[in-house]
């Protein structure tokens, strides 16, 4: 007469918890690998760190914007300060209006000064103050990829 | 002997030919049992019902807005197929494409105008065969599920409008994608990270580029063809087209079919 097993020895049971397991380990190893794969490692896009030239190139009360780094290099009678072009509503570009003093975005009607503070539209946030800093060659360069305090001129 | 005659005794010579026989089994004849297998033993044919009640299919029913969705989603695909034959999804070549299939390449100012219009007229269309459908009550049960493969297909068209927006890579393009991608950036917790896989990158660049287009052309049409698939099988399996049970008898009398096996 043959004894019959617990169920928690039965053969059938234990490959079916063995398969599905390794499934289960494949398929977790299947989402980290595309992940993975999808993000890329290298990125052919502008660097972070932008110079944007000689202090002296910019006037006093002036601000200035570089289209390509999507940046505002302003000099005030406290220092200079560069400000985040990028709208922080959906990320359009703004654009400097010297008549109205103002910063303005084409795609929402966001508005700012020129201290980045919001005064209307639906942007959530003002535009970021970069890091600011001078280079041994006395150029000035902002670190777009670092928000400083608003309020931090640098003094040259 | 007629000329109707003649020409049947060849359609049903080349019927009953081994060849014919061994592609369509379905064999000769016009009896309810022939045309009925021909339907059900078509690979295609057989998503759909063997038998429609003559008011599923009348215009006032549906107007055929699944259909001409349908239609224009096919037009898309073999258009589509023809721009991707002079098409680099390359920066800046993506945009000089674009123009030369303007200004260049025979009957390329008609192919992307006819792909274009029949995006606009497919999502039109879509909207409009959602709200037929929601109007009538024909979303109701055995048919809710079919209601959800519609709203997934309804992603899907809105999804491919979307990545297609991106490929003429002109500013209207670039802009657009970069407000839209930053609507990812809204989720909680996880949507920069979403936004840095859909773009392959910070920014809209070649990688977004190149990432919208494989998503345009492969992945989005596949998943549309499938769900489309499911969609028309659905049909059948939920009791064929919806048709109004408290429509007047005498609209029913003129169906061809006895009232009793009407289906419920």
């Amino acid at each position: 007469m043959t004894q019959k097993l617990p169920a928690e020895f039965d053969r059938r049971a234990f490959f079916t918890k063995i398969g599905l397991g390794s499934l289960g380990i494949a398929a977790a190893g299947t989402v980290v690998f595309t992940y993975e794969f999808l993000s890329p490692n290298v990125l052919f896009e502008p660097s972070a760190i932008v110079n944007v030239g000689k202090p002296e190139n910019f006037a006093v009360n002036s601000v200035t914007m570089d289209v390509n780094s999507g940046i505002y290099l302003v000099r005030a009678d406290e220092g200079f300060f560069a400000l985040s072009a990028v709208c922080t509503h959906l990320g359009c570009l703004t654009a400097w209006n010297q008549d109205l003093g103002i910063i303005a975005c084409p795609c929402h009607g966001s508005k700012f000064t020129r201290t980045g503070e919001k005064i209307e539209g639906p942007a959530p946030k003002p535009l970021p103050w970069l890091k600011t800093s001078v280079s041994d060659e006395g150029d000035l360069i902002v670190d777009r990829s670092i928000d400083i305090p608003p309020l931090q001129y640098l003094r040259i | 002997m007629s000329m109707t005659t003649k020409a049947d005794q060849i359609v049903d010579k080349v019927r009953g030919s081994r060849v014919w026989r061994s592609v369509f089994r379905s064999g000769t004849g016009s009896s309810t049992l022939h045309r009925a297998l021909a339907i059900q033993q078509n690979v295609f044919l057989h998503l759909f019902a063997t038998k429609v009640r003559k008011r599923m299919v009348r215009f006032s029913s549906t107007w055929y807005l699944g259909t001409l969705t349908l239609g224009t989603f096919l037009i898309l695909v073999i258009t589509g197929i023809l721009l991707m034959l002079y098409y680099h999804p390359s920066v800046p070549q993506a945009y000089a494409d674009m123009k030369d299939l303007q200004f260049v390449v025979s009957s390329g100012l008609f192919l992307r105008n006819l792909h274009r219009w029949s995006a606009q007229l497919m999502v039109f269309l879509v909207f409009a065969h959602m709200f037929k459908v929601f109007y009538r009550g024909a979303y109701r049960t055995p048919r809710e599920f079919n209601w959800v493969i519609g709203i997934v297909l309804l992603l899907i068209t809105l999804l491919l409008s979307y990545t297609g927006y991106l490929l003429p890579w002109d500013q209207l393009a670039f802009w657009a994608i970069t407000v839209g991608s930053n609507l990812s950036s809204a989720v909680p917790l996880v949507g920069s990270k979403i936004h840095f896989l859909l773009l392959g990158g910070n920014q809209v660049n070649a990688n977004a580029l190149l990432r919208f287009y494989v998503l345009h052309c492969v992945i989005l049409p596949l998943a549309a063809i499938l769900f489309i698939a499911v969609h028309f099988w659905r049909i059948r399996k939920d009791g064929g087209l919806y048709v109004q049970q408290s429509e007047p008898k005498t609209q029913a009398a003129t169906d061809g079919t006895l009232p009793a096996k009407e289906v419920k």
